[in-house]
Formats: structure tokens, C-alpha cells, sequence
């Protein structure tokens, strides 16, 4: 069966790079699976973890903090402005970070986007992809 | 010890103290230069995408030169001008030739009759603008030396929400960015790069009309205009940030520069200190033997 190639890029470094049977990752209209022979799509992303499936069953998380992606032959490239794995993720000041955001979160645009972060950083830290 | 000798092996002394400071200033400059050519090369996965994907959405988008980024203004009143300088001095003439250029610049856009406002980065440049009371229209200090992307989205967003405002509100028509480009580790050159209105898309425009379209036919999510309106903000952040990039790899060359000559400067000194500290030993002996001498010479006639 083909296979995805899937590219991870932020803004300042390439972050992985793989072979992939699946790519999940959200838009702004919802949820968006990626298998091999998907037709090219352009989409942009939301605060969300990226959930992607190796051909041998392991799956990687990648927390990516806005950006889009971009889907051609089986080439799939994810740019985000800012992306990290969960082995990158410092679980502690993921925490703290959403505790501080979350509390002056009520009504401050800026300090909601940063409590979102902070979430899809520990959800991927967790592994729990949600 | 004669009161000459102690002053010219005190300055010795102090010569060399300084010496090392600049060998070691020159040695972290070679490091931090090699180590901001990485990170230039490596954000450009990201620019290539990021400039691949615009074009593809701006040959679906219906008007792309109708978008707020990439139209020019009707009448231009106002334009912003970002330059970047040092954070820390004993880089040369590394800032005062981003200023220099950018005074030209500024002195150009004046002559076009546009008001210019300057967006600081940069200790050094801050200083400049700030004796001389001149009003900027933003400052930015504190990582000159490794700027992250961070930084130039902060830059980027200020430079937006200004390019954005209406002209008679205050907002800008046209923005420029001042760096230095890094042309080898012996040579770097102040440049200016106009970043807004955009012109990515113009050149996206004539290979549409040469009715070759080398982009797969995207299905965009939302729809092609939302992602341009996405993207180009994007792009402009990039600008930036590529740009502190480059003037931070320029910095650090300068810098190594400046403290090779610093370096070399002092060794030259310390051997002509040296010289004259022996020449004043030998007088001194020359002095003692003579005295004595004369001493033995009057008992012995006396």
C-alpha cells in the first residue's frame, strides 16, 4: 500500500519527517483524517494536536500552534508557525501555563489563545491526543 | 625598580588584560556566526512552503491584487521604515551603517513627500533616535544577538496592525525594512527590502497568464481567499524574522572583525611597550653602574 510522507516544519527548524499511514490534524471547519491517495488539499490549522500514524502502528503527536498544511501525492507538509514534540514539551510549565491563562481567561482574547496552547501542549505531552 | 620601568609594565599589564577580552569576544563572534547561518538555513523549509502555498492559493483566490497586503495605497502619506541594529557596541561600524542607510532612506521617502516613521531594533539604534528626540514608532530591544521567531512576530504584528490602520488615523502606507546582509564573513552590506504592500503575488499573477498552472489543484480549507488572508501575515512575519536572521549573522562578523583588529592592535602594542620597558631597564643600569663608578672613583682620589 503507498504511503504518506509526512513533513513537519515550523518557522524556525524542520521538527520531523517520516513515513506515515495516517494524518489527523484540524481546520477550522473540524477534523481532517489524511490516508495515502487523498486528493491535494491546502488547509489551514487550529490550535490542535497533530496525530500521526507510522506504517508500524506508532503514533506521534505533534503539538502545532497554528500554520497549515498542505496535501499532494501522498506528500503531506505540515508548516506550522511554532511546533513541538512531545518529547520537547516541558510538562510542568505546560501546567503552570494553563493554570495562569486559564484564570484570567474569562473575556481576554489573548490569554484564551494562550490557555488553548498550553492545553494542546500537556495533551500532547500526555499522549492523549485530545 | 626606576618609576619609568613600573609604568610601562603596569600599561603591559593592562594591555594584555584587555587582549584577552577581545580574543575572546573574537572567538565567541566565529562560533555565533556559523550558529545564525544555521538557523537562516534552517527556516527556509518553512519560507519555500509558506511561499508555495500563497502562490497556490492566490492563482484560485478571485482578486489578489485587490487584498489589503498587496495594494498600494492611492495617495501614499506615511511609510514605516525597521531598522535593525546591535544591541551591544564593539561591532564596528555595524549599526551606525544600518542607521547611515537608513537616514538615506528616510531622506528619499521625505523627498517622495511621505512622513517617515521608524520602528527600532536595537539597542544602539534606540539610542541614535532617542538623543536626537526623534519620535519611533516602536522599539524593540533584548535579542539582537539570537532572535527568535517570537520576536519577529511581535515586530511583524506591530508593523501590521499599522499598515492596516487607516492613513488618517495614523496608519502607514508602505513599509520598509533596513538590515545588513551577510555577503561572506569579511564583507556585510546594509540593504533595504520593501515588505508591505506585498509583491509575491505579482509575479504569481504572469505565470497564471502563461496558462501554466504548476500547482495541483488544491481543495482549500476554508476556501482559498481565507487562506491567502491567513498566509500573507505569515509571510510578512517570515520577512522579518529572515531579516534578523541575517542581521544577526552580520553582527557577529562585524563583531569578530572589529575585535580582530582589536587584538592584533594590542599585541602590537604590548611590543612596543615592550621595547621601550627594556630600553628604560638598560638606561637604569647604565644609570647604577655610572653612579657607582663616580662614587669609587671620588673616595679613591679623595
Amino acid at each position: 500500500m503507498a504511503e504518506l510522507t509526512v513533513a513537519v516544519v515550523s518557522a524556525e527548524k524542520a521538527i520531523w519527517e517520516g513515513p506515515a499511514k495516517s494524518v489527523v490534524a484540524k481546520t477550522p471547519e473540524g477534523e481532517i483524517g489524511i490516508l495515502p491517495g487523498h486528493e491535494p488539499v491546502l488547509a489551514l490549522l487550529v490550535e490542535a494536536p497533530l496525530k500521526i500514524e507510522a506504517p508500524d502502528g506508532t503514533k506521534t503527536l505533534v503539538a502545532v500552534h497554528g500554520g497549515f498544511f498542505s496535501v499532494d501525492s501522498n506528500r503531506v507538509n505540515v508548516i506550522a508557525e511554532a511546533a513541538e514534540m512531545a518529547s520537547d514539551i516541558d510538562v510542568e510549565r505546560a501546567k503552570a501555563a494553563l493554570e495562569r491563562a486559564s484564570k484570567t481567561a474569562e473575556g481576554n482574547d489573548a490569554e484564551a489563545r494562550a490557555a488553548k496552547r498550553a492545553e494542546t501542549r500537556l495533551n500532547v505531552a500526555m499522549g492523549t491526543g485530545r | 625598580m626606576g618609576a619609568q620601568l613600573r609604568v610601562y609594565r603596569r600599561r603591559i599589564r593592562s594591555v594584555q588584560a584587555t587582549k584577552k577580552i577581545t580574543k575572546a569576544m573574537e572567538l565567541i563572534a566565529s562560533s555565533r556566526i556559523v550558529k545564525a547561518q544555521a538557523r537562516l538555513s534552517a527556516s527556509l523549509p518553512y519560507l519555500t512552503q509558506l511561499l508555495d502555498a500563497i502562490s497556490a492559493a492566490a492563482s484560485h483566490a478571485s482578486d489578489v491584487s485587490k487584498h489589503p497586503l498587496t495594494s498600494k495605497a492611492q495617495e501614499q502619506v506615511r511609510a514605516a521604515v525597521l531598522v535593525i541594529t546591535a544591541d551591544r557596541g564593539l561591532a564596528g561600524a555595524y549599526s551606525s551603517n544600518a542607521i547611515k542607510e537608513s537616514e538615506a532612506l528616510t531622506r528619499t521617502l521625505s523627498e517622495k513627500g511621505l512622513a517617515v516613521v521608524p520602528y527600532v531594533v536595537g539597542r544602539k539604534g534606540v539610542a541614535f533616535f532617542r538623543f536626537r528626540g526623534r519620535a519611533m514608532g516602536g522599539e524593540y530591544i533584548g535579542f539582537t544577538d539570537q532572535p527568535t521567531y517570537d520576536d519577529a512576530r511581535r515586530i511583524g504584528a506591530d508593523l501590521l496592525e499599522r499598515f492596516l490602520q487607516p492613513t488618517d488615523e495614523g496608519g502607514v502606507d508602505e513599509i520598509h525594512v533596513v538590515y545588513t546582509h551577510f555577503l561572506n564573513m569579511a564583507q556585510q552590506e546594509a540593504r533595504v527590502r520593501r515588505i508591505l504592500p506585498l509583491e509575491v503575488v505579482d509575479e504569481v499573477v504572469d505565470t497564471e497568464a502563461e496558462d501554466s498552472l504548476p500547482f495541483p489543484l488544491y481543495e482549500f480549507e476554508p476556501g482559498p481567499e481565507a487562506v491567502l488572508d491567513a498566509l500573507l501575515p505569515r509571510y510578512v512575519d517570515h520577512s522579518v524574522y529572515s531579516a534578523l536572521l541575517m542581521s544577526a549573522a552580520s553582527e557577529h562578523a562585524a563583531r569578530r572583525r572589529a575585535m580582530k583588529s582589536a587584538t592584533d592592535n594590542a599585541e602590537e602594542l604590548i611590543r612596543t611597550l615592550t621595547r621601550q620597558a627594556n630600553q628604560a631597564r638598560q638606561a637604569e643600569i647604565t644609570q647604577e653602574i655610572s653612579e657607582i663608578v663616580g662614587g669609587a672613583d671620588a673616595l679613591s682620589s679623595a
